[in-house]
């Protein structure tokens, strides 16, 4: 299926819960319509997205609003789908961990680096830093710890040079 | 008479909590698992990852589209160039530039050699996993082949930074095809011997058959994608599937594992699979050197790479599997956010689910089989 | 007059008993270290350069010693073995802080005991033994089962879950495979009707070399040798080790010395299980030119008594050869397969064994 023919067929299944992004192929959904939509997507034999392959996690710039992009590809049919599902003022994105088992370690992520907060993850922590980290460093008002359990974080070359 | 009390407690058995790593021969790298066992068996494993976090997205945010590349190969060390090549040709697709055609055959004969010297590894470490080594002293002696001719091409023998956005860094020396060729010709009977030697020693298949199954659907819900998925049956390689660069040119299989020891989908499986790949990658080779077009090289390379505001994702079938490089712009020479989809971190992710029930031999076979490298895990 | 104890006790007979025990102890001691360290030396030189040779390498080529220079030839680095013991000898000395200090100190020397004890009843040919029992095959299979108390008390005392894994699997490892080792030897024993091994090697220079005496012989060299594999803790069945596993299982917390008594043992085990399998099966000291029976007269100086020493390290090392060999080639076994090998295949075919074996002795 083309881009144009899973939008369609989103529509007729789930009308008005999706829109397009204007000049891009990808799907925006919002967080409160998004576990509807990947239900539909995971088990609609037509779409059949059964390959959950990326989440990233970004931010834009405008400290309160994050995102977080998911590539679908379906093996079985062959065609791919980006969905956007965009959250203001920390709301929370409902989980997709139970439809897609990527999701489990890819959500981590976008929780470790971006703080963003998965309603329904089954556990939701920090995987790649340390346990004990503070702040999600990926944001754009990230400011880098001048210490780290007592450690000075190097800033410029006169640290290590 | 006085009744004896027992104290119940002393025959209680638990399960014991075991701290495979981060210092483990076997884990790979700097990874830590967490493996309740009781007795030998595994009951539970949770990996613990992000010993080796070194920050790659948060750096792509500082630097400019270009210097990203040398991050890139630190990633996946054991296969820098399909970092390089699959960075690369997500970016192209954000900048839009046609490829001259010789390129693309370098980069064609580049990945593929790639390929066969980071399957090396695997098999290699597979064996020294499940006990034998040997097997690895001979991988590793043909894979400094590899190395040899790369080092010919640009000096480096480990992160090459050689693919660049919109081209090569060099063309190739003389008589690389030569070498190349020449290299072949001296692999092929090589796969033969290690055959012998490993994939089909009664030892190792007792190891390894049946063992740590994944099962399809299993395997796709996870993300698992490469040669462990394809060890389980399912025909996804991007370069059929969604043919990038000029693959859809080439005439070659994807071997899939057909449980030809065991079940489908077993260790065995996912192992020989990647001793198939190497011969498919031979026949690669042979065809792009056949066809190898002369032009230059670097004529398509952006003095300034400065692609328009949007947003890409890039696909591209690494030694380990579908690797993605999500890259959006805000139309200044510094990306706005990179975000890498690492094929071992899914394929990681998996363990806990194929190796419960199994014993702790079992599990570092599983672990081997999925070949995972923790640069390209923990970015 | 046929032992060292022998020739030692006659010789200072006239002197009192304390200083005569002292005299044969130490003389006894001192001899069977020396032929432990020079055989440590010598097979670890061997197999580095025999693993090179099967994994396209060169091996230890830096070190030359006594005039032999490095380089690529097979002595090029014959020095290295000493170096590494120098290196071993005074390295840094660790013992975990939580470990079981006494248990983890003593077990060691419990593993190096059982080596040492095994080796005076061991003949390097006829008449060169430290003590020539009469029970000689019985002492050698009772005292190599002593280590197995030192490996676990290794595994304990360390503190150390990985250990303690290697522990176990070490006792059930050794336990379990001393049964067909035990009863291939019955076998023999069975047929010479002796314990000694000099009436062993006596009855194959009249009769023939057991390995080839019947069928069930033949086989029950090769459950003994398997299982002496087994036994010693090589690859395919080092599980203990095991070191992409368990890191090196029970020798994980040892360094230095005491790790170095650990490879001693080890390979001083190598040597007693091969010299056995040479002296029980293959006819010990005995040429084997002397079967043929092809050479003229006068190259009978090649067998003899004299040659007897020569003959027997040739067998010795030609199956330690093998070992080294099992272990650059094989992947090693899963520990439930190793005990499935052994309770399910070895026990009941070594005890079919000795069921024919003894019907065929009343038979042909």
């Amino acid at each position: 299926m083309t881009f144009a023919e899973i939008v369609k067929f989103i529509e007729t299944k789930a009308p008005g819960r999706s829109s397009i992004i204007e000049g891009k192929e990808v799907v925006l959904v919002s967080p409160a319509d998004w576990s509807e939509i990947s239900t539909l997507l995971k088990n609609e034999s037509e779409v059949d997205f059964d390959y959950l392959m990326c989440i990233s996690s970004y931010d834009k710039g405008d400290n309160k609003t994050f995102g977080a992009a998911y590539n679908f590809y379906s093996i079985k049919r062959q065609h791919y789908l980006e969905v956007r599902v965009e959250t203001e003022d920390g709301t929370t994105i409902p989980s997709v961990t139970n439809l897609w088992k990527t999701a489990d370690w890819h959500e981590r992520e976008a929780y470790d680096m971006m703080g963003l907060q998965f309603e329904g993850h089954p556990d939701l922590k920090r995987i790649l830093l340390s346990e004990d980290w503070e702040g999600y460093p990926l944001r754009k008002d990230y400011k880098e710890p001048d210490y780290y359990h007592g450690i000075p974080v190097p800033k410029d070359k006169s640290y290590w040079e | 008479m006085e009744e004896q009390t027992i104290d119940k407690t002393v025959f209680e058995t638990g399960e014991m909590v075991l701290n495979m790593g981060p210092q483990h021969p076997s884990t790979h790298g700097v990874l830590r698992l967490k493996i309740h066992t009781d007795g030998e068996i595994v009951s539970k494993i949770e990996p613990v990852i992000g010993y080796l976090h070194r920050c790659f997205e948060k750096h792509c945010e500082k630097l400019s589209y270009e210097q990203i590349v040398p991050f890139t190969d630190r990633c996946d060390y054991l296969a820098s160039m399909h970092m390089d090549h699959a960075y690369s040709i997500a970016v192209e697709k954000l900048l839009d530039v046609e490829l001259p055609e010789r390129v693309e055959y370098i980069r064609v004969i580049i990945a593929e050699l790639q390929r066969i010297a980071s399957h090396l590894v695997a098999l290699g470490t597979f064996g020294l996993d499940v006990g034998a080594i040997t097997p690895f002293t001979w991988a590793i002696r043909d894979r400094e082949r590899v190395l040899d001719l790369f080092e010919a091409l640009c000096g480096a023998r480990l992160l090459y930074n050689y693919i660049w956005p919109g081209g090569v860094s060099h063309d190739l020396p003389p008589k690389f095809v030569d070498r190349t060729l020449e290299f072949l010709d001296y692999f092929d009977p090589q796969i033969d011997e290690f055959n012998n030697l490993l994939s089909t020693n009664k030892i190792f298949i007792e190891r390894t058959a049946d063992v740590g199954v994944l099962p399809p659907e299993v395997g796709i819900n996870f993300g698992v994608t490469g040669p462990s998925l394809r060890g389980s049956g399912v025909d996804f390689d991007l370069r059929k599937n969604e043919p990038y660069s000029i693959y859809d040119k080439f005439d070659f299989d994807v071997p899939l594992g057909e449980g030809t020891m065991g079940t489908i989908g077993d260790t065995w499986d996912r192992y020989y699979v990647r001793v198939l790949e190497m011969r498919e990658s031979a026949k690669i080779i042979r065809q792009a050197c056949a066809q190898l077009p002369d032009g230059d090289v670097g004529e398509a390379i952006p003095k300034k790479v400065r692609p328009a505001v949007g947003e890409v994702y890039g696909r591209y079938e690494s030694a380990r599997g579908d690797v993605g490089f999500y890259i959006i712009s805000n139309g200044k020479n510094i990306p706005l956010r990179v975000k890498m989809r690492s094929p071992a971190f899914c394929n990681l992710s998996v363990l806990g689910e194929i190796a419960e029930g199994w014993m702790i031999s079992d599990v570092i076979a599983i672990l081997g089989s999925l070949d995972i490298v923790l640069g390209e895990i923990d970015r | 007059m046929n032992s060292l104890v022998d020739i030692l006790l006659n010789s200072f007979s006239e002197m009192n008993s304390v200083l005569v025990l002292s005299v044969v102890l130490i003389t006894s001691g001192v001899v069977i270290f020396t032929i432990m360290a020079v055989n440590a030396l010598v097979a670890v030189y061997f197999e580095r350069k025999v693993s090179a040779f099967m994994q396209d390498r060169l091996g230890p080529m830096e070190v030359g010693l006594f005039g032999f220079k490095g380089g690529k030839k097979f002595w090029g680095g014959i020095g290295q073995t000493f170096a590494d013991a120098i290196k071993l000898l005074t390295k840094e000395d660790i013992l975990p802080k939580d470990a079981d200090r006494f248990l983890m100190i003593l077990a060691p020397f419990i593993i190096f005991t059982g080596a040492l004890l095994t080796f005076v009843a061991v003949p390097l040919a006829q008449n060169i033994v430290i003590s020539d029992f009469n029970i000689g095959i019985f002492y050698i299979v009772a005292m190599s089962s002593v280590g197995v108390i030192g490996v676990i008390l290794a595994g304990w005392s360390s503190n150390n879950k990985w250990s303690l894994y290697g522990a176990m699997r070490a006792a059930a490892q050794i336990i379990s495979y001393e049964i067909p080792i035990g009863l291939s030897l019955l076998l023999v024993v069975l047929v010479a009707g002796s314990l000694h091994l000099g009436d062993i090697v006596q009855w194959q220079a009249d009769n023939r070399w057991f390995i080839f005496h019947s069928p069930f012989t033949f086989l029950a060299f090769f459950i003994y040798y398997i299982s002496t594999i087994a036994e010693t803790n090589r690859t395919p069945f080092d599980i203990p080790e095991a070191e992409s596993e368990l890191v090196a299982g029970w020798m994980t917390e040892y360094s230095g010395f005491r790790w170095s008594l650990f490879f001693l043992s080890e390979y001083a085990n190598m040597l007693i299980v091969s010299i056995v399998a040479a002296i029980v099966f293959l006819g010990g000291w005995l040429s084997p030119l002397q079967m043929f029976n092809i050479l003229p007269e006068s190259w009978m100086f090649l067998d003899g008594p004299v040659m007897g020493f020569f003959w027997i390290m040739i067998k010795a090392v030609i199956l330690i050869f093998i070992m080294m060999w099992f272990r650059w080639t094989f992947p090693r076994l899963r520990v439930d397969q190793l005990m499935y090998l052994c309770w399910k295949v070895f026990i009941p075919f070594a005890l079919g064994n000795l069921f024919f074996v003894s019907l065929w002795e009343l038979l042909v």
